[in-house]
């Protein structure tokens, strides 16, 4: 058996550092709010024995889920989270594709740059990607500056602090999510099908449409699944862009936590979260075993 | 020969535009005299003085470098192991939970990883710090490392490795002296994910940190909350530099050597 420390060293590392968080966060959100350290009760106290197990389950109870229920607040705060990481997810689709596709038809000795232009903005950090329109956006900012110039505009326009910046700050920052698929599925594509169309007929436009969006399909929900899956439980951008205006739960369960201290209600937050989120993981993981099975 | 349509042509160049315009006009504004980011007031480079001279923000990136060495280090380390184990393994009890917890973190938003590490350090009567950083740290970036390194292993003719082992080498020995090599690249570019992400990290590192154990990105997040300033605009451009610098020269080290490889193979192919 000379698999077996090989097998245990990660496992136990994971169920320690990951699976038993879950539990605690679980068992968490069934306690009460107590003003004590920790704050919350119950806890276990096992010098009783099983007197004291079973007091212990007997007082977990589904309180803070009513609650967040009852609170239109919360009710909300998911709504409008579903709402902005899906309009975001339509309008990365929208600005990827065209760049995927292009990077697809490029001749050959410049696809390894344009590759590694998409890539480059993942190694920089997040939070400066998210910071650098903060000055791009503001009132006094960049863009109002250039739209004032122009003429375009008479008056500054408000973006900073809307909606609309957490929109362009999402998908902006999870862009090469979507372009990288996209580029996977329209790369493999048999260009001798688009003739094949054209020869019995098809305009290059109809081609397009009957051949290319079908056949690159797979790419799309990839990319498309991997920039709502994490724009969903955003923290950074609506915190910084989106400024007391944009409700995101992500939010709403770092200020629970931090500005509250109220543990059992963030702890159900983040289960409620999680149960939002595995519809589409699953759906994300289908997908990705199709693809899987297409190409053996 | 193809050549660029002038849709294509407009679509990268409006596509790259987009993706670089921000980081291109915060670099140019760090050389900004003019305490007020949005007004131009001449070139200058005093901001990247009061920056060398601020006690904090270094305190924070030694910090940072500190923790993502050892985590991502650590992250490489089991999230080797935990490729072997996916690619290699076969059947074993738990097995399905496994590769369902290296798989987890990847999906999982940063609040509630960061939350529920959080509870545990508390329950458990740890003293947050550099320490439960590391650990938080380790915990995500090493699925990160699995993917990347199982993805390589999937690949790798195991043929070779039996071979050594016909040979009379020991399995580890066969491990260092066939496997690893012909992983390491994937290895590598595993700790330079871990390492990237670790220095990235805000929202875990929030939550795992301690009073006395700021990092940079917590530093720069509360910083910037308050609104923009050419002292984090400098800071930005020294990280950005870094990382330019650093992709560049890898993506022409890994051409050399896949160019090197090529020839060995032809030479090689003659040689036989």
């Amino acid at each position: 058996m000379r698999r077996l420390p090989l097998i245990i060293v990660p496992y136990l590392w994971l169920l320690l550092l990951f699976l038993v968080p879950f539990l605690i966060v679980l068992k968490i959100s069934l306690s009460d709010t107590a003003l004590a350290i920790p704050p919350y009760k119950p806890t276990l106290d096992l010098s009783t024995g099983w007197e004291g197990i079973r007091a212990f389950f007997a007082a977990l109870d589904l309180e803070n889920f009513k609650f967040l229920a009852s609170d239109e607040l919360y009710w909300r705060a998911y709504l409008s989270s579903l709402k902005i990481a899906g309009i975001s997810t339509v309008l990365a689709l929208f600005v990827g594709y065209p760049i995927a596709y292009a990077m697809a038809q490029a001749p050959d000795e410049w696809r390894p740059t344009l590759m590694m232009l998409v890539i480059l903005p993942f190694w920089t950090s997040f939070l400066i990607r998210v910071y650098s329109w903060m000055g791009i956006l503001s009132n006094e900012g960049f863009l109002n500056q250039f739209l004032l110039w122009t003429g375009i505009i008479s008056a500054p326009l408000t973006i900073l602090n809307t909606n609309t910046a957490v929109y362009i700050g999402i998908v902006y920052t999870y862009l090469p999510f979507m372009i990288l698929p996209i580029y996977a599925a329209l790369d493999k594509l048999d260009t001798s099908l688009l003739e094949a169309a054209e020869d019995l007929g098809c305009s290059r436009t109809s081609a397009f449409w009957l051949v290319t969006i079908p056949l690159s399909k797979s790419g799309i929900i990839a990319g498309c699944f991997l920039v709502f899956i994490p724009a969903l439980g955003e923290f950074v951008i609506p915190s910084l862009l989106g400024g007391s205006n944009s409700l995101m739960i992500g939010k709403v369960l770092w200020e629970e936590f931090f500005s509250n201290r109220d543990w059992p209600v963030a702890s159900a937050v983040a289960v409620i979260l999680l149960l939002i989120l595995i519809i589409p993981i699953i759906l994300f993981q289908r997908n990705e075993q199709n693809q899987r099975e297409a190409g053996k | 020969m193809r050549r660029f349509s002038w849709f294509n042509a407009t679509s990268l160049t409006l596509g790259f535009a987009f993706l670089y315009m921000p980081m291109i006009i915060l670099v140019i504004y760090s050389f900004n005299e003019s305490k007020l980011v949005t007004v131009w007031a001449g070139f200058s480079t005093k901001w990247y003085g009061e920056l060398a001279g601020n006690q904090q923000f270094l305190d924070a990136a030694w910090v940072t470098i500190k923790v993502a060495v050892a985590s991502s280090t650590l992250a490489t380390i089991f999230g080797t192991m935990a490729a072997l184990v996916l690619v290699r393994a076969g059947r074993f009890p738990g097995r399905t939970l496994f590769s369902g917890m290296i798989y987890a973190p990847l999906v999982m938003p940063e609040v509630i990883t960061g939350l529920s590490l959080l509870l545990l350090f508390i329950s458990i009567g740890l003293d947050r710090g550099v320490f439960t950083i590391v650990l938080a740290h380790t915990t995500f970036s090493m699925c990160y490392v699995s993917v990347v390194v199982s993805s390589r292993l999937v690949t790798f003719d195991q043929s070779l490795e039996e071979a050594a082992l016909d040979l009379g080498c020991t399995p580890v020995k066969a491990f260092q002296l066939v496997t690893l090599p012909i992983i390491a690249p994937a290895v590598i570019s595993g700790w330079l994910l871990a390492f990237t992400l670790s220095l990235d990290d805000l929202v875990i590192a929030s939550f795992a940190s301690g009073p006395s154990s700021t990092t940079l990105p917590i530093k720069i997040f509360s910083a910037v909350r308050l609104g923009v300033s050419p002292e984090i605009n400098a800071l930005s451009t020294i990280m950005i530099g870094i990382v330019t610098v650093g992709v560049i020269t890898a993506s022409l080290i890994s051409k050399r050597a896949s160019v090197k490889q090529q020839r060995d193979e032809q030479a090689a192919a003659r040689a036989t």
